[in-house]
């Protein structure tokens, strides 16, 4: 039995699970939730372990070798999907170096929102625990939050202890078809919901930036919202002792999301004009927190980022992995999800190998996969929560003959050197 | 294997040796002592007519962790002046104010540096701290854990806990997370800022747990003296870039009570406010107590012209300046009831008062404190400059008539303002070599580096001499690191990576109890979690050496 062991599968990150194991089974029997009690679930023995070329059983050396091939050859290759730990970002990232490659994040869609507005603004922000601690009034921009993480509120939110006392806490959630459930306080307490047009939630920030500066608006109702609504949520805000608003920029599922955030942003910098208010940009799922932190120390980047002009070059609307291979701009793909078999590369004509969780089903079967081992179960590693700061150790839970993202990484490389 | 370095110029000040003609030896990475017979060389280098130095050595980098990878992110547009290309040696990256880790590496070997130390490794992110320094290449790294804006920490100080207790905390901080040294930032002022306090003087209490800035800087600063922890207190104190802060500076010195302390980026906290723009230097007064008190130590913190970025723990202060910012955009965050951040890019131009000012008051702080063995060369990278411009740094302080030239060029009334043209004073090699080298291994405690002596690692930089001292610094000749050949006139002929030096202080682990308590009710990790192993250090660091270095015998 395993205590205290930090769980790869969501964003959260949280590290107090208790699992069990038998012959080499997993179960989450305390601390789990929907997400990882699946996950660690599935990890099944089962399933083929051997490597295959074309759908044929073959040594590790040869579909290394293999991927080799094409990859070594190939003029734009894509070394996408970057679900791993910081060991494999590390060993991908040497790779995408030598061959040229462009890397991209399989939930860059979302990433790039926040990075976005990240490179254009800035943000004022916070983490977990000061959240957990701190908050007195919290915004829910767009989001559930739950279905993604879903034990935020357990943990951070309805806890019975935290370092300050404050107010009894208030969530509002701003957004229409919200699931505010897990919103409702353990005395009973409803949340407060502006039902605004999701999509217009960049919008309802701007209105709100106004009113908080003092400036009349003409409008009555703003993306749906009646004007008076709005009038209480900005003076509450103005109230708060710290206040937190989050978001989950995978669910600003419209185009120029990045404008959205960066509305948010603003908000929450006029506000800590008065009071202390924080952003929270929820994300971290199949690793892509860590994908952009390991890319971004190694060469100065985010995701999204070239190799092939020998030194890296960023683009983040370009360099999308998926928009590449629709319009024949790259010439080969590894794709890597070593968390969640479905995640499934994207359909291409071009090779593809596949660095992927044990089990993965292909619609089309790709030249060359290797079964990998996943990090937090079958090998120690680390990788990073939502909120940037914390990277947490991951356990070897069972043996396992699979090998790491990074060590096929390397064996790809040991191929390449050698010719 | 012996290598011989033959008929150079040396300059080794902790063993008082001062541009003697000498021959050196090196063996499986150490110095060692001349044969006595006839012992074969398997290799020689003939160094006559060049400057021999130990590796040197930056106290104060920000090389690695949460913040500086912000400023990375952040900055895409700075990169793109300075992208670095693959070779067939090296990874590719990219340069200037937050150049790429692997970069970082392999350009401060190339200026002849063989260790870096990071000063604010938040305890809570210092894995990433050692993830970023183990793919920083050849240089030797090490950290200064952050206390002082800590809830735990705080919590003990507003309880009056004994300071046995905070010893042990602070003990268990440097064992859990690896690092060489304590760094306060702002003492308690990061946390106060979470209470909305937006400014917070060394006697003024923090709003929540009544508890000043001096009694977090005496409690620290008696612990690692109890602890006999080498490196003194790394203090980057209150009202940073406030005008009329020399003030608080002469009484942070006083608070240091005969303690050990090091006061870093001293430029950024000798602000007086004389004068029609009421900004005005303070250098002399802080010069002179520095002078006074032989307890106290400083990096200078040197501000160079140019676009940077600045990149620090003090959220407080970085709040306040960021409408000063150049680009528009900065990142400010509260961090897991342990410390914060501030990012916001700087571009100091030598036509405005202020700025024009502070790079006189850096240099004039250097040419008036006397002991070169308490002052220390930085630039507190990125904060004041980026690293790369040490070498113009050293040329300002080694030739006067260069020095003032640059003088005439900046805003005419700061140079009024300044008395730096008054100052007639020229640092010798010597000098240099103290300031790079020798002192910054003591002060570390680092008994094996920065020097030339029998059985010290072999991290030697040889430069081709140059009347111009910037043309010579910028690109050595040849720099060895524990004895290989890594740079050859200025370019890298090896890559390598590092060690990482550590103390490891003795405590008593029942501390562990009530923080295992605490981080169960209060944190979002667990405490066995939070602990960082040696087998981690490992795998971050290239499977490098983990040095750790004796802390004084407690008595």
């Amino acid at each position: 039995m395993w205590d205290e062991v930090p769980c790869p599968f969501c964003g959260l990150v949280c590290d107090d699970l208790r699992i069990t194991t038998h012959s080499g089974k997993l179960e989450v029997i305390a601390n789990g939730c929907p997400i990882s009690s699946r996950a660690f679930a599935t990890l099944s023995l089962s399933e083929p372990a051997a490597p295959q070329i074309a759908g044929k059983t073959a040594s590790l050396d040869n579909a290394a070798a293999a991927v080799a091939d094409f990859l070594g050859n190939a003029k734009q290759p894509l070394v996408a999907g970057l679900g791993t730990d910081v060991a494999g970002m590390r060993a991908l990232m040497q790779l995408a170096d030598r061959i040229g490659a462009v890397v991209d994040h399989m939930n860059s869609v979302y990433l790039m929102s926040n990075i976005l507005a990240l490179q254009d603004s800035g943000w004022v922000t916070t983490t977990l625990s000061e959240l957990k601690n701190r908050v007195d009034l919290l915004v829910l921009a767009g989001t559930d939050v739950t279905s993604r993480f879903p034990r935020f509120f357990e943990r951070y939110v309805w806890n019975r202890d935290h370092l300050f006392v404050s107010n009894a806490r208030e969530v509002v959630y701003l957004g229409r078809g919200l699931d505010t459930q897990a919103g409702t306080a353990p005395d009973g307490r409803k949340p407060t919901v502006i039902a605004c047009d999701i999509t217009r939630i960049g919008e309802v920030a701007g209105a709100l930036r106004c009113l908080i500066a003092g400036r009349q608006l003409q409008a009555t109702r703003i993306a749906g919202v009646p004007l008076q609504e709005l009038q209480k949520l900005a003076a509450r805000m103005q109230a708060a002792r710290y206040g937190v608003l989050a978001w989950a920029a995978a669910d600003f599922d419209f185009k120029h999301a990045e404008l959205a955030v960066q509305s948010l942003c603003g908000l929450v910098n006029d506000l800590n004009r008065s009071t202390r208010f924080c952003g929270l940009p929820l994300g971290g799922n199949e690793g892509d927190v860590t994908a952009n932190q390991v890319c971004t120390w190694q060469c100065g980047f985010p995701v999204r980022t070239g190799f092939a002009s020998g030194g890296p070059y960023y683009d983040p609307r370009h360099f999308s992995a998926e928009r590449m291979l629709r319009e024949n701009e790259a010439d080969a793909l590894l794709w890597v999800s070593s968390f969640n078999e479905k995640n499934t590369p994207p359909e291409t004509s071009v090779p593809v190998a596949v660095l992927g969780r044990r089990g993965m089903k292909f619609r089309k079967e790709p030249r060359v996969y290797i079964p990998v081992a996943t990090p937090g179960v079958d090998h120690s590693g680390h990788i990073y929560r939502t909120d940037n700061v914390v990277a947490l150790p991951l356990r070897k839970l069972r043996e396992s003959a699979l090998p790491s993202v990074a060590q096929v990484a390397a064996e790809i490389e040991k191929v390449l050197e050698s010719r | 294997m012996l290598t011989k370095l033959k008929g150079g110029k040396v300059y080794d000040p902790a063993n008082q040796v001062n541009g003697e003609v000498r021959d050196l030896y090196v063996r499986d990475g150490r110095i060692v002592a001349a044969p006595v017979h006839d012992e074969r060389t398997h290799c020689e280098y003939d160094l006559t007519g060049h400057i021999v130095m130990a590796g040197a050595i930056d106290l104060h980098t920000h090389i690695g962790g949460g913040k500086v990878n912000i400023a990375r992110a952040m900055l895409p547009e700075d990169h793109r002046r300075d992208i670095v290309a693959r070779t067939s040696l090296t990874r590719s990256g990219c340069g200037h104010a937050a150049p790429a880790t692997l970069t970082t590496g392999y350009r401060y070997a190339e200026m002849g540096y063989t260790a870096c130390f990071e000063p604010a490794v938040l305890p809570m992110n210092a894995r990433q701290a050692h993830m970023e320094m183990g793919d920083t290449p050849i240089v030797d790294k090490g950290g200064y854990a952050l206390l002082g804006s800590d809830d735990f920490l705080l919590k003990m100080i507003a309880a009056k806990s004994d300071q046995k207790a905070i010893n042990d905390y602070v003990a268990w901080t440097l064992n859990s997370s690896h690092c060489i040294g304590i760094k306060v930032v702002n003492p308690g002022g990061i946390s106060a800022f979470k209470f909305n306090q937006r400014a917070m003087d060394l006697d003024e209490d923090h709003s929540y747990y009544q508890v000043t800035p001096r009694q977090i800087l005496t409690v620290l600063a008696r612990a690692l003296s109890d602890l006999g922890v080498p490196h003194p207190l790394h203090v980057h104190g209150c009202n940073l870039g406030v005008p009329g802060n020399v003030a608080t500076t002469l009484e942070t010195v006083k608070a240091a009570e005969g303690l050990p302390m090091h006061l870093t980026h001293i430029q950024f906290h000798s602000y007086g406010t004389e004068g029609d723009r009421k900004f005005s230097s303070g250098a002399a007064r802080v010069a002179e107590a520095i002078n006074q008190n032989k307890n106290i130590s400083t990096d200078v913190g040197q501000i160079m012209f140019g676009q940077t970025v600045t990149a620090s723990g003090d959220s407080m202060t970085q709040f306040r300046n960021a409408p000063f910012g150049r680009p528009k955009k900065w990142v400010v965050m509260d961090i897991e009831c342990d410390a914060g951040c501030g990012v916001v890019p700087f571009r100091y131009r030598d036509t405005n008062f202020v700025n024009a000012l502070q790079w006189a008051i850096g240099l004039e702080i250097f040419l008036m404190v006397s002991d070169p063995w308490r002052i220390f060369i930085t630039t507190d990278h990125p904060n004041g400059a980026p690293f790369m411009s040490y070498p113009h740094l050293i040329k300002l302080l080694m030739d006067k008539t260069y020095r003032n030239s640059m003088l005439d060029t900046i805003n005419p009334d700061a140079a009024a303002e300044s008395t730096l043209a008054s100052l007639t004073r020229e640092y010798s090699l010597y000098e240099i070599a103290i300031m790079t080298r020798a002192a910054p291994a003591k002060i570390l405690g680092l008994t094996d580096r920065g020097h030339l002596g029998p059985g010290a690692g072999a991290d030697i930089t040889v430069y081709s001499d140059d009347a111009d001292k910037q043309k010579m610094f910028a690109q050595p000749r040849y720099v060895f690191k524990d004895g290989e050949l890594v740079v050859q006139n200025g370019k890298i002929t090896k890559v390598s990576w590092g060690n990482t030096h550590v103390v490891k202080p003795e405590y008593d682990k029942s501390i562990e109890q009530p923080l295992k308590t605490y981080f169960e009710r209060y944190q979002t990790m667990r405490m066995d979690n939070f602990k960082i192993s040696d087998d981690e250090m490992q795998e971050f660091g290239h499977a490098n050496k983990l040095l750790s270095h004796p802390c004084r015998k407690q008595t």
